[in-house]
């Protein structure tokens, strides 16, 4: 990477005692705010993400639904979903604009075990490197979302930038400059999550009593969040998680268990340095030669006594046939 | 020494075997390490870059797994547990301490190498298992994802136990002086045959000395015939 932006504020597969540039930290958080309320799913903001980002996802083919492609791919880094549900007995057609969610703590970075292949800036970007990135897929069991996809070409992880290239030069992503219906904002997150607000009182008089903001904390909130009309029931919205979290094993493998196994191994050169010097090893001395040369000519003797005995037994027993 | 005091402890076949699990496990141990702990980024400097190790990782992974499996079919009946191997892990702490008891019979390995046998073949199979699940090039995408966070996780679990056995294999043939030398010339001497496998030692002397009587008949037939 030769334009730097030195405000990273988490690297992955490094050390915290050796944290990466940040001089530049001094940054307000940006959040990506999508008003699944307005968005009417005619898909500009698929079409302006591959024309700015210059991807040309694969010619996908109807499966009965308007998702197309069907699924998030290394060059389709949004897609539109859309779901058919009843809510109260009333049937509704949900549409959402699936993507990277820019997590604050942000499982696929805590997975990756390759250096800085992954960052997240000071503003909340969660960003993939992709020249560092060595395709292990680790990122995928990470993610709580679903989001990165491994490439078969060149085996790197995709997903949605937040257009980081156009926030830098103090412009909105390209999805949001596109959506004809204003249904994707744009801004500081403290300034997206006020303007949710409003959103979400005139939805609730409009009666959506449910309605609400799409921001888990238990990923640490999201850079990228939802004004949904069922806010109580995201994962109507075509399985968006209703309570997303980096598994907890994924935590331990990353977490307790990488000191445990280390003191492991610690623990096992120290005990066999100390048995090697407490015990010292275990020769075949002069004393242990002679023993065996004595107990071998005398296990000789006696099996050949034995044997022969039965040899000549048994030319015995032939000559009295 | 000549070998006529010595004892074949290993076929060649198998001490090839074995030469190749040690060079393939040392790179795969050392890659699979700079994976699982990242801030030891030299481990994996062996298979050359990160995007290397993990190309190379697996397939090397997959052939110590084939070795092993040969190692099983050809070992396994060498490692089946009895009575007296009971005895011996009785005795445990007394043959750490280097103090043997010299009257337990131990076979062509003892209870402590049988048990590293079956943990290495057991292992070996989980690590294999688990590393297809998540073996993102070609495997992964066909399991559920609670089951490919198992496996990552199992995956790594089942490396640094053994690991961890290996560094003791190890350490046991350095500390047993005239182990590495037999794994290499395939022959050890009859003194460390008695001393260390006791049981085993008596089997091929008892071959031996079956050999002799058979020869020592035939020419004594012969003889016979003549007359």
């Amino acid at each position: 990477m030769s334009l730097q932006t030195q405000d990273i504020i988490k690297r992955s597969a490094t050390n915290r005692l050796t944290p990466a540039p940040k001089a530049r930290e001094f940054q307000q958080e940006v959040a990506k705010l999508i008003d699944v309320t307005t968005c009417i799913g005619c898909k500009a903001c698929q079409v302006a993400c591959s024309e700015w980002n210059d991807l040309r996802a694969e010619i996908s083919d109807t499966v009965g639904v308007y998702d197309n492609p069907r699924d998030l791919a290394p060059k389709a880094w949004t897609v539109m979903r859309y779901s058919e549900v009843e809510v109260d007995g009333h049937f509704q057609w949900l549409i959402r604009k699936d993507g990277c969610m820019h997590c604050s703590d942000p499982g696929c970075l805590k997975s990756c075990p390759a250096e800085g292949a992954i960052i997240q800036y000071a503003n909340g970007i969660v960003d993939f490197q992709s020249e560092h990135c060595i395709g292990c897929g680790y990122c995928v069991a990470g993610c709580p979302f679903n989001i990165p996809r491994i490439s078969k070409e060149d085996n790197r992880a995709y997903k949605c930038t937040l257009c980081v290239d156009r926030i830098a030069v103090g412009q909105e992503p390209a999805c949001v400059k596109t959506c004809p219906t204003g249904a994707i904002h744009f801004g500081t997150k403290e300034d997206m999550i006020t303007y949710a607000d409003e959103r979400i009182v005139d939805l609730k008089n409009r009666g959506f009593q449910n309605a609400g903001l799409y921001n888990p904390q238990q990923v640490g909130g999201t850079h990228v969040m939802y004004v949904l009309h069922h806010a109580n029931q995201p994962s109507l919205y075509h399985g968006l998680p209703n309570n997303p979290h980096i598994s907890e094993i994924v935590k331990f493998w990353k977490g307790a268990w990488k000191p445990i196994s280390a003191a492991a191994f610690v623990a096992t050169f120290a005990g066999l340095v100390f048995h090697y010097m407490a015990v010292g090893p275990i020769e075949v001395e002069e004393d242990d030669v002679e023993r065996e040369k004595e107990f071998e000519h005398q296990a000789r003797k006696a099996f050949h006594a034995k044997n022969a005995k039965t040899t000549s037994t048994i030319i015995e027993e032939n000559r009295h046939e | 020494m000549n070998k006529q005091d010595m004892l074949l402890r290993t076929p060649l076949l198998v001490r090839f075997c074995h030469v190749f699990i040690v060079i393939l496990f040392i790179l795969t141990a050392l890659s699979g390490l700079s994976l699982f702990f990242p801030s030891i980024k030299a481990f994996g400097l062996v298979l050359g870059t990160p995007q290397l190790v993990r190309e190379l990782h697996p397939f090397l992974g997959g052939i110590v797994f084939i070795l092993l499996m040969f190692m099983l079919i050809r070992l396994a009946h060498h490692n089946i547990p009895n009575r007296d191997d009971v005895r011996w892990l009785k005795h445990i702490n007394r043959i750490i301490a280097g103090k043997e008891p010299e009257d337990i019979p131990i076979g062509k390995y003892n209870a402590g190498q049988k048990i590293l046998f079956w943990c290495i073949m057991s292992l070996i199979t989980v690590l294999m298992i688990t590393g297809i699940i998540m073996w993102r090039r070609y495997f992964a995408q066909y399991f559920p994802i609670d089951i490919l966070r198992l496996a990552i996780f199992f995956h790594s679990l089942a490396a640094i136990g053994l690991i961890l056995l290996i560094i003791g294999h190890a350490y046991m043939a350095f500390w047993v002086k005239g182990s590495v030398k037999g794994m290499i010339s395939g022959y050890v001497s009859r003194a460390w045959a008695r001393k260390n496998h006791s049981k085993w030692y008596h089997d091929e002397m008892n071959k031996i000395y079956l050999e002799e009587q058979k020869t020592k008949q035939a020419q004594s037939n012969v003889q016979q015939n003549s007359q």
